[in-house]
């Protein structure tokens, strides 16, 4: 039995400095909780995975929204693992993301990885629209198979539009039935985990951080708006995340009165 | 369609600038993982699935009518690397002065007044297809094409392999092609937000590092 599951959530300013959240709906896997934020002016929503899933044939939606002016965290209790599930031949599990983040609003949205297990098959779909002033942080990770095993099939999308036009849009595909090469020497070269930091400010109008290596396997690049993405590859999740933390911390040092 | 204007477009000899750029194959040999026919093989098929669907589905857009400023925007967010942003819209630039000399059309016109420093190759090469008189599957074909013939040649130069080999790696990957810009056409037929955004983390990153390198024998 396929589980076909829509989480919601909506911050908005508290009219005291901080953000309210007025909608907060879990469903089915997806469980929302309210949990205690480090930063004051932001409310913080902590994803619990309620049960395992997406297994193959579930489709699984979040719908974020932050209202003009509010601040949101969310981030993840653990790794989400798109399994096979029961069903030979059920059809690929979805995983659905809308994210709209309104004028002076800021998003950081962290969640944990995204762990391709062998014999899965998803499509996740991560759309993001922003208004001109917005702010976002955001990290996407994908890590193909478990300890050891090989990859399911995956295949992600992010597309981020500010202000109505596009400023970034990522296909990857990975696994079984993918198109060839993406093991190959031009996209993962044996890499195992995949990783994406975008963080999107105004105040990059005035100009971006210059693109700059960090280390072999990864690169943080201005984008065409004012962007930037840190594109990165690693051995492992650890390896990968610890690439992505650490341009984070810089990232966000760099901006302190933007995202207090 | 005129078969032999499009013959004249895919010339390697166009005079459209490619010749100098590798699409990602000098940092991938000088890191070792291109190195013979087979991993060149494997670096076509996974650029020509990546960059050469999302190049040729451009084109093809182009190509098709599609507004090309709307083409170039969608290009810029499919390309996070800004060594690519400058490459693709250089190699723009070149293409757009061959096309206006040899297809000149009031749409290329019109596309160089927008961008003057240049708009992305993929959409200047559609306009340019569409200008000669070919058609979105056309275009598709040069771009995809493309993506593979640029490395498969700078690879004879970089690591001085048989041209037969290289030339045979092209050969063996063409009913791909064929499907990739097949495709691409086909998305282009469904408007501009049904076209791939497909892209190879490697050759995004590896083209940072070879920007910075104070020798290279190609541009990218």
């Amino acid at each position: 039995m396929s589980v076909r599951a829509r989480a919601r959530l909506r911050a908005e300013p508290d009219g005291r400095g901080g953000s309210a959240l007025p909608v907060l709906e879990s469903d089915g896997p997806l469980a929302l909780r309210r949990t205690r934020s480090p930063r004051p002016a932001y409310a913080r929503v902590t994803v619990v995975g309620a049960m395992s899933a997406p297994l193959n044939g579930d489709h699984l939606a979040v719908e974020a929204q932050v209202a003009d002016g509010a601040r949101l965290t969310v981030d993840a209790a653990a790794a989400t693992v798109a399994l096979p599930g029961p069903r030979a031949d059920a059809d690929p599990s979805t995983y659905t993301v809308d994210l709209t983040v309104g004028e002076g609003a800021v998003l950081h949205w962290l969640p944990e990885q995204l762990v391709s297990a062998s014999g899965s098959r998803l499509h996740q779909i991560t759309r993001v629209r922003l208004a001109p002033t917005a702010r976002l942080l955001l990290r996407e990770e994908q890590i193909l198979g478990r300890h050891d095993e090989p990859t399911g099939a995956l295949t992600t999308r992010l597309t981020v539009h500010r202000a109505g036009r596009p400023l970034l849009d990522q296909q990857l595909a990975y696994g079984p039935g993918a198109p060839g090469g993406w093991d190959g020497p031009a996209v993962l070269a044996g890499h195992r985990a995949v990783g994406q930091l975008l963080l999107a400010d105004p105040a990059f109008e005035e100009g971006p951080p210059p693109s700059r290596l960090l280390g072999p396997t990864a690169a943080l690049t201005p984008l065409a708006g004012p962007a930037v993405l840190v594109t990165a590859v690693a051995p492992d999740a650890r390896l990968l995340r610890g690439l992505l933390d650490d341009a984070t911390r810089e990232l966000l040092d760099g901006l302190k009165e933007d995202h207090p | 369609m005129s078969r032999a204007a499009l013959l004249v477009l895919a010339d390697g000899r166009f005079p459209a600038g490619g010749h100098a750029h590798s699409g990602g194959a000098e940092p991938a040999v000088a890191e070792g993982r291109v190195h013979d026919a087979d991993s060149l093989a494997d670096f076509c098929r996974g650029r020509l699935h990546t960059a050469g669907l999302t190049a040729a589905a451009l084109a093809a857009a182009a190509a098709h009518g599609l507004d090309p400023l709307a083409l170039d925007a969608a290009a810029d967010a499919r390309t996070p690397s800004p060594a690519l942003r400058a490459t693709a819209r250089r190699l723009g630039r070149q293409m757009m002065r061959a096309a206006r000399a040899t297809w000149p059309s009031p749409e290329l016109d019109a596309l160089a007044a927008a961008r003057p420093r240049g708009a992305h190759q993929p959409v200047v090469l559609g306009l340019t297809a569409r200008s000669a008189g070919l058609g979105p599957e056309d275009a598709a074909h040069c771009a995809a094409y493309e993506t593979v013939s640029g490395p498969a040649t700078a690879v004879v130069r970089l690591l001085s392999l048989d041209p037969y080999h290289a030339t045979a790696v092209l050969a063996r990957l063409a009913p791909e092609t064929d499907r990739v810009a097949q495709a691409a056409a086909e998305a282009a037929r469904r408007g501009i937000d049904a076209l791939p955004a497909a892209s190879a983390p490697l050759l995004d990153i590896t083209a940072e590092a070879h920007a910075a390198w104070p020798v290279r024998l190609f541009a990218s």
